[in-house]
C-alpha cells in the first residue's frame, strides 16, 4: 500500500514564548495509506483539530513535517495553495461558511479556483451534489434558503467538488438528528468507496466511527496514543476510558458478557454483530424458537 | 397547578393570512412539568422541540393556547422578566451566548444585570464555575476555549442567575463523551440535590434515559411520552419516526423477535448484561 500522508515528528506550540504557551500537538509520527478511511478521536483539547489543520498547511508546524505523496508540504511555502486543493478540509459546522448567491456557485467556488471549467466543472458540481444527496433543483437556490441539513451537505459538496486526494471532515454529523447522521455517514462511505480516496473523519461519536473506520487515531493531550485497526482500538475499553473516551454501548455490553464467561468475540462494533454472535449461543441453549 | 403548564399551544413562523395553509412548528401541544422534575424532549430536527423550548421563557409567544410558568402567563408582557429569572435557557450554540472577554465576567453578566451585590456575585460565579468544572479557566478568554468548554461556561452563566428551572436545547451536541458526561452529571446533580427543574432537549438517547420522563415530538405534536422504560420499549415506533434507541434496547428487541423470553427492554449497559446473563443460564 502506498503512503499518501506521513507525519514526521509533528509538533505545534501555541503562543510560543508567552505565558500562555501550550503544546497542542507533541511529536506525532504516523503514516496513512491511500484509500484508507481513518477515524480520529480524542477528548476535547486533545490536539486533534490542531493536527488536522496542519495537514493542509492552514497551520504551520512549529516542529516536524507533513509529507503529502512523500513531499514536505512546506518545502516551497509559495506553493502551499496546491496542498489545500489536494487535502480538502470540511470544518465543524461548515454551513456557516456558505457565501455565494446560489448553491451551484458555492459548490463551484473551490473547483473553479483549482482551474476546472466548462463541462468538467459542471460534472464536478453534479457529482458532488449527488454524493451529498442534494437534489438538482436545489442548485439554483440561495444557500440561505436551505434547511440546516441541506446547508451542511452543500458545504461538504463544495469541498468534494475540488476532488481532493485526501478529504478531512471535522465532526461532519455534529448537531444532526439520528436520521441525518445516518444518511450523511452513508453518503461519506459511498463517496469513499467509489472514489477510492483517503478520508479522515474526526468525531465524538464512537457508534459512528465503529461502523465505518478502517483504522483509528487516538489523541490524548497532544500525543498520538493509539493508531490501530478499529476492532483493536475498541477492544481496549479501559484505556480509552483513561483518555476520556468510551466504547459504543454494544461493545461494552459484549465485553461484560465475555468477562462473565460467555463465548462471544472481543471488540464487537455493531448491534448486528452482537445479534449474530448471540443467536447461535441462545439457540444452543434452547432459548429461542 | 404545575410549575410549567403548556396548554394547547400552536405556533408558526409563517405569516398567518386568511386562506393560506399554515405550517405550525408547534401544533397543539399540551404538557405539564412539575417542580423538581427532569424531563427529556426528543425528536428529529424540525419536529418543533426547539420552538417549544423558546416558548418556556417568553422568547416566543404562542399564536394560540397558553404557556403558564409558576402561575404567570408568558403572553402578558409584565411577566416576562419574572419568567426569565425563573427559567434559564441554554441554547445549542455556545458561541451565540457568550458576551464577555473573560470567562468569569461572562458568568457574572446575568447576576450583574439583576443588580445582585458584588460579594454575592463573586460567590455565585465561583460556585457556578465549579459546578461545571470550569473554575480553573475563570480568567481565560472564552473565544480560546474549545466548544465543550464554552458550553459549560454558558451553563454556568445560567446557574449564576439561580433559576428554578433550566431548559437546555441540545447542550451536548458538540461535546466529547467525557464532556457530555460532565454536563449530564452536572444536570443530574442540580436536579437531585437542588431540586432544580430540568427540561433537556437532546438527540442522545443515553441522556434521555436518565430523565424522569421522556417526551417524544414529531411534526409539532407529542407522539408519545412516559418513563424512559415506557418510551424506549416502543422500538418500532421510534425507528419509524427516525429516532434512535439505545443499542441495548435494539439488541434485546431483536433477540425477543427471535423468541427470547425477556420481561422488559433494557436501557442501560448493566441492565442488558444482567438480562442476557440471566437468559443464558
Amino acid at each position: 500500500m502506498s503512503c499518501v500522508l506521513e507525519l514526521k515528528n509533528l509538533s505545534y506550540v501555541y503562543g510560543k514564548g508567552t505565558p500562555f504557551e501550550k503544546r497542542a500537538v507533541n511529536r506525532v509520527s504516523l503514516q496513512i495509506h491511500r484509500g484508507e478511511l481513518i477515524g480520529v478521536i480524542g477528548h476535547t483539547g486533545s490536539g486533534k483539530s490542531t493536527m488536522m489543520q496542519m495537514l493542509n498547511g492552514l497551520m504551520r508546524p512549529t516542529e516536524g513535517q507533513v509529507l503529502l505523496d512523500g513531499k514536505d508540504i512546506w518545502a516551497e511555502p509559495k506553493k502551499i495553495r496546491e496542498v489545500r486543493f489536494k487535502v480538502g478540509m470540511v470544518f465543524q459546522y461548515p454551513e456557516y461558511q456558505l457565501f455565494e448567491e446560489t448553491v451551484r456557485k458555492d459548490i463551484a467556488f473551490g473547483a473553479k479556483n483549482r482551474g476546472l471549467e466548462g463541462a468538467a466543472l459542471e460534472q464536478a458540481i453534479r457529482d458532488a451534489a449527488d454524493f451529498t444527496g442534494l437534489k438538482p433543483e436545489l442548485l439554483e437556490k440561495s444557500p440561505f434558503e436551505l434547511s440546516g441539513g441541506e446547508k451542511r451537505r452543500a458545504a461538504i459538496a463544495g469541498v468534494i467538488a475540488m476532488n481532493p486526494e485526501v478529504l478531512v471532515l471535522d465532526e461532519p454529523t455534529a448537531g444532526l438528528d439520528p436520521m441525518g447522521r445516518e444518511v450523511l455517514l452513508s453518503q461519506i462511505t459511498r463517496y469513499h468507496q467509489e472514489r477510492q480516496n483517503t478520508v479522515l473523519l474526526v468525531t465524538h461519536s464512537m457508534e459512528d466511527i465503529a461502523r465505518v473506520a478502517d483504522r483509528i487515531i487516538v489523541m490524548h493531550k497532544g500525543n498520538l496514543v493509539l493508531f490501530e485497526p478499529t476492532r483493536t482500538v475498541f477492544s481496549q475499553g479501559d484505556r480509552l476510558k483513561q483518555w476520556g473516551l468510551s466504547v459504543p454501548q454494544i461493545t461494552a455490553i459484549m465485553q461484560d458478557l465475555r468477562r462473565r464467561g460467555l463465548d462471544v468475540p472481543d471488540g464487537v462494533l455493531t448491534v448486528d454483530e452482537a445479534f449474530r454472535a448471540l443467536l447461535p449461543l441462545l439457540k444452543k441453549e434452547g432459548k429461542l424458537w | 397547578m404545575s410549575f410549567i403548564s403548556i396548554q394547547d399551544v400552536r405556533f408558526s413562523y409563517d405569516e398567518i393570512e386568511e386562506g393560506k395553509p399554515v405550517r405550525y412548528a408547534v401544533d397543539g401541544v399540551s404538557l405539564d412539568v412539575e417542580r423538581g422534575e427532569f424531563v427529556a424532549v426528543i425528536g428529529h430536527n424540525g419536529c418543533g422541540k426547539s420552538t417549544l423550548a423558546k416558548q418556556l421563557n417568553a422568547m416566543l409567544l404562542p399564536d394560540s393556547g397558553k404557556v403558564i410558568i409558576d402561575g404567570d402567563d408568558t403572553s402578558v408582557e409584565e411577566n416576562t422578566y419574572t419568567i426569565r429569572e425563573k427559567i434559564g435557557l441554554v441554547l445549542q450554540n455556545p458561541d451565540n451566548q457568550l458576551v464577555a472577554s473573560i470567562v468569569e465576567e461572562d458568568v457574572a453578566f446575568g447576576p450583574e444585570n439583576l443588580g445582585v451585590e458584588p460579594a454575592e456575585i463573586r460567590r455565585r460565579v465561583d460556585e457556578a464555575l465549579k459546578a461545571v468544572d470550569m473554575y480553573e479557566y475563570r480568567e481565560h478568554a472564552p473565544h480560546k476555549l474549545s466548544g465543550g468548554q464554552k458550553q459549560r461556561v454558558a451553563i454556568a452563566g445560567i446557574l449564576a442567575i439561580q433559576p428554578q428551572c433550566i431548559v437546555l436545547d441540545e447542550p451536548t451536541a458538540m461535546l466529547d463523551p467525557s464532556g457530555r458526561q460532565e454536563v449530564v452529571s452536572t444536570l443530574l446533580k442540580l436536579n437531585r440535590e437542588q431540586k432544580m427543574t430540568v427540561v433537556l432537549i437532546t438527540h442522545f438517547m443515553d441522556e434521555a434515559v436518565l430523565a424522569d420522563r421522556v417526551v417524544v415530538m414529531d411534526s409539532g405534536k407529542i407522539l408519545t411520552q412516559g418513563t424512559p422504560e415506557e418510551v424506549f420499549s416502543q422500538v418500532e415506533l421510534l425507528k419509524k419516526h427516525r429516532l434512535d434507541v439505545p443499542q441495548s434496547a435494539e439488541l434485546a428487541y431483536k433477540l425477543r423477535g427471535c423468541g427470547l423470553k425477556i420481561n422488559h427492554i433494557p436501557l442501560t449497559r448493566e441492565d442488558c448484561v444482567a438480562l442476557l446473563g440471566e437468559a443464558m443460564r
